[in-house]
């Protein structure tokens, strides 16, 4: 994201408080802030929820409409995220097309969705290779206080298992929920000197060096990663990562149903 | 007992403040119009959402929000953001950044040597020098006490809290250095610098929190005091 | 076949009467990193609007060297609608971005920051007809919150007519089927109209008769505006705020 200046002294700070094991907030380095989760946010979705994560603040809705599978899966519905860092979310946000940031999270987000095979694309197929049902998830940041990927994503699982496909009004048959099979959890952390610390806040993503989300399925098996920053993990971390992840995402499971 | 006053524990009465939002009428037609205000024919309004206050025959309006606008004279907490071959850029969290002239500094700098001497990142004690009619802004730190910020901890507060977190002829801050032995620097710009022991800069943080967003500021002096007898003991 | 949108007993489709408001509740400061925001449910409308800023104007071509820039961003979110809208601005978020920014460049004390901007960010997360009223009110109350000097708040509404009657504050179902439109913004103190548009179809009379609802229901906004901002801060005692960071006093007149 966006990285403005940080100061030197703001900067020791957290490393100083980390060489005791502490963060500026007082939580632990496996500790997630306050989580809400408010679903049905916006009535004109048909699917949606509000993410509080600390500060951080995400709106994401869905919206299902019909139209034209791929050509390469003519049977299956169609998956498509987008997100948007509106500038009314942080200073450092333009109003503009999406960025590398803005494109990045919205892909890490649907592959987390996609294959952990989510929704049974299968069961939104409506006439093979003319007709599916096309899935939109559209990512709003609302207010931007680090950690935009595990709010997103916690916004986009909790709004699609809210959705109802409005089939009645494209005369497709009755309503029905959309078919979720399996509640995928991201967890995001970040390395400062050697140091991992979950959940960051945007002071700890703006000094860190390397960050990891790590999305897992029920039974605690990977679905998606993606590691970002330009620094280095080793292979301990990581696997330090993934151990605390399997832990923290079975918890953050229970918010969303 | 009137609307505009509330009942003190002592039984005493006291005035409550009054808040107002832009265009409020505040006088028709005694005071004259200080800041936060704006007169329109012959009668003088809010011009910002804050509190009303009378002063020496002026009405003012005490803004609750809005960022810093710089002040001849006042001592702020800055961010060096830029370097030039004569100059640095110091953010110092105001609509307009404030340029540092080389002749602004106790050093003798060479030109193009700017960064021997203050870098990116670095954090500086200054004052305003002067604001002209343009809002051009330019710091100093040709001053007894200005100087680079090393060690410690920022944080930024409402600009408008500041004179709470400074209290009453100082008794706030000094409540709260006395009780976590730190040094505190507070600019008027909102930006603070604590340095000490790191445990108690976290409290006299967590403190000035307390001021900065607390709504309810009834007892605010009190309850801060009990927070911090709770946490510590104060240095002799 | 249109279907009557008023009945026997003048009320109607949501049970309102001609010059009845939808319910209108208002949020100041529900925004962390904003430097004032605001949120406005308005019937079924879900508005939020941010203000950043007096800051530095970019793109620096734009700056004015004797006063600041209202740049007001206007923008309906995807799922807003529904029928999804594609991301981004459309002709239509662009005209009424720059008749917002217009309205509120009239009430803000530009003087006071040159070479800087006000940039505003309308979002409407939920829309159900009068979102550009909707909006603008919002955008009013951020910018007080912003801390921003000017001259007043500016409440929003939207008058139309349906089946021959001008009504009030026209919901969507009323919007479709409607024979007119006329959003106004506009000052109550001073009576100034700082925004304005029609389409549709009205007589003179059925003009002024809208424009009574219209000035009638913007002094009510105006009310939820000041509330809103008030309800924000809790009473203020006299504790700490006695001596003021010594300032000399400065004369705003002339």
């Amino acid at each position: 994201m966006a990285r403005a200046i940080m100061s030197d002294i703001k900067r020791d700070h957290i490393h100083k408080l980390l060489s005791k094991g502490k963060r500026v907030d007082g939580r632990t380095w496996d500790e997630f802030r306050q989580v809400s989760i408010e679903t049905k946010y916006v009535e004109s979705a048909e699917g949606s929820a509000r993410v509080r994560l600390g500060n951080t603040d995400v709106l994401v809705g869905i919206k299902m409409q019909t139209g034209t599978p791929f050509e390469d899966t003519p049977d299956k519905g169609v998956l498509a995220t987008n997100a948007e860092l509106i500038p009314l979310a942080s200073p450092t946000f333009e109003a503009g097309p999406p960025d590398e940031d803005s494109i990045e999270l919205a892909r890490v987000v649907d592959r987390g969705i996609r294959e952990s095979e989510m929704i049974d694309l299968s069961a939104l197929c409506i006439t093979p290779k003319e007709e599916v049902w096309l899935c939109f998830v559209d990512v709003y940041v609302l207010d931007y206080d680090g950690n935009l990927f595990d709010a997103a994503f916690l916004g986009a699982v909790a709004a699609l298992k809210s959705v109802i496909v409005p089939a009645a009004i494209y005369d497709k048959g009755e309503n029905f929920p959309l078919p979720i099979r399996s509640t995928p959890i991201s967890c995001t952390s970040v390395q400062i000197e050697n140091s991992i610390l979950f959940d960051p806040t945007l002071d700890e993503e703006k000094v860190a060096e390397a960050r990891l989300t790590v999305t897992t399925d029920e039974n605690g098996d990977l679905r998606a990663m993606q590691k970002g920053l330009e620094g280095s993990l080793t292979l301990e971390q990581v696997r330090k990562i993934i151990e605390t992840s399997q832990r923290l995402s079975k918890d953050l499971r229970k918010l969303v149903g | 007992m009137k609307e505009s006053e509330v009942m003190y524990k002592d039984g005493a009465l006291k005035p409550v403040r009054e808040i107002v939002v832009p265009g409020e009428l505040l006088d028709s037609g005694k005071l004259r119009p200080g800041s936060g205000t704006y007169v329109s024919d012959g009668k003088i309004y809010a011009s910002q959402l804050g509190i009303k206050s009378t002063k020496s025959n002026y009405v003012n309006v005490i803004p609750l929000g809005g960022r810093y606008i710089p002040v001849t004279g006042d001592n702020v907490i800055g961010k060096v953001i830029d370097i030039g071959p004569s100059n640095w850029l110091i953010d110092i969290n105001s609509p307009y950044p404030a340029p540092l002239h080389v002749n602004e500094v106790p050093w003798r700098v060479e030109f193009g040597d700017t960064a021997r001497y203050l870098n990116v990142g670095d954090t500086i004690l200054a004052k305003v020098l002067m604001v002209d009619e343009t809002k051009r802004v330019q710091v100093t730190m040709k001053d007894q006490g200005l100087r680079k910020l090393l060690g410690g901890q920022i944080i930024d507060i409402s600009h408008s809290k500041v004179p709470r977190v400074i209290g009453k002829s100082g008794s706030m801050i000094q409540l709260i250095k006395s009780h976590t032995n730190c040094r505190i620097f507070v600019g008027q710009n909102g930006r603070i610098w604590l340095d000490g022991d790191i445990e108690n800069i976290v409290l006299a943080i967590r403190a000035i929190r307390m001021i900065d967003e607390g709504a309810q500021t009834l007892r605010l002096t009190e309850r801060v005091k009990e927070y911090l007898e709770s946490v510590t003991k104060p240095s002799q | 076949m249109e279907g009557k949108m008023i009945d026997e007993n003048g009320l109607r489709v949501d049970g309102r009467k001609a010059d009845e408001l939808r319910p209108i509740k208002i949020e100041a400061g529900v925004l962390k990193r904003a430097d004032g925001s605001a949120y406005v449910e308005w019937g079924k409308n879900k508005v939020l609007a941010a203000v950043y800023g007096p800051r530095e104007c970019h793109p620096r071509h734009l700056q004015d060297p004797s006063k600041a820039l209202v740049q007001c961003r206007y923008n309906m979110i995807a799922f807003s609608v529904s029928d999804r809208k594609r991301p981004g601005p459309d002709r239509r978020s662009v005209e009424i971005s720059k008749i917002i920014s217009e309205a509120l460049e009239y009430v803000v004390f530009t003087e006071y920051f040159p070479r800087t901007s006000v940039d505003v960010y309308i979002e409407i997360l939920q829309a159900n007809a009068g979102t550009r009223c909707a909006g603008l009110t919002a955008a009013s109350v951020a910018l007080a919150d912003a801390g921003i000097p000017m001259k007043d708040m500016i409440p929003s509404v939207a008058v139309g007519k349906i089946d021959g009657q001008v009504v009030l504050d026209l919901c969507k179902e009323e919007d479709n089927h409607g024979q007119a439109d006329l959003p106004i913004a506009v000052i109550p103190r001073t009576g100034e109209i700082l925004l304005m548009q029609m389409d549709g179809h009205l007589t003179v009379d059925e003009f002024n008769k809208a424009m009574e609802y219209g000035f009638g229901a913007c002094e009510k906004i105006y009310q939820l505006q000041k509330d809103a901002l008030k309800r924000r801060y809790a009473v203020e005692d006299i504790e700490g705020l006695e001596e003021e960071a010594p300032r000399e006093q400065q004369d705003m007149e002339g």
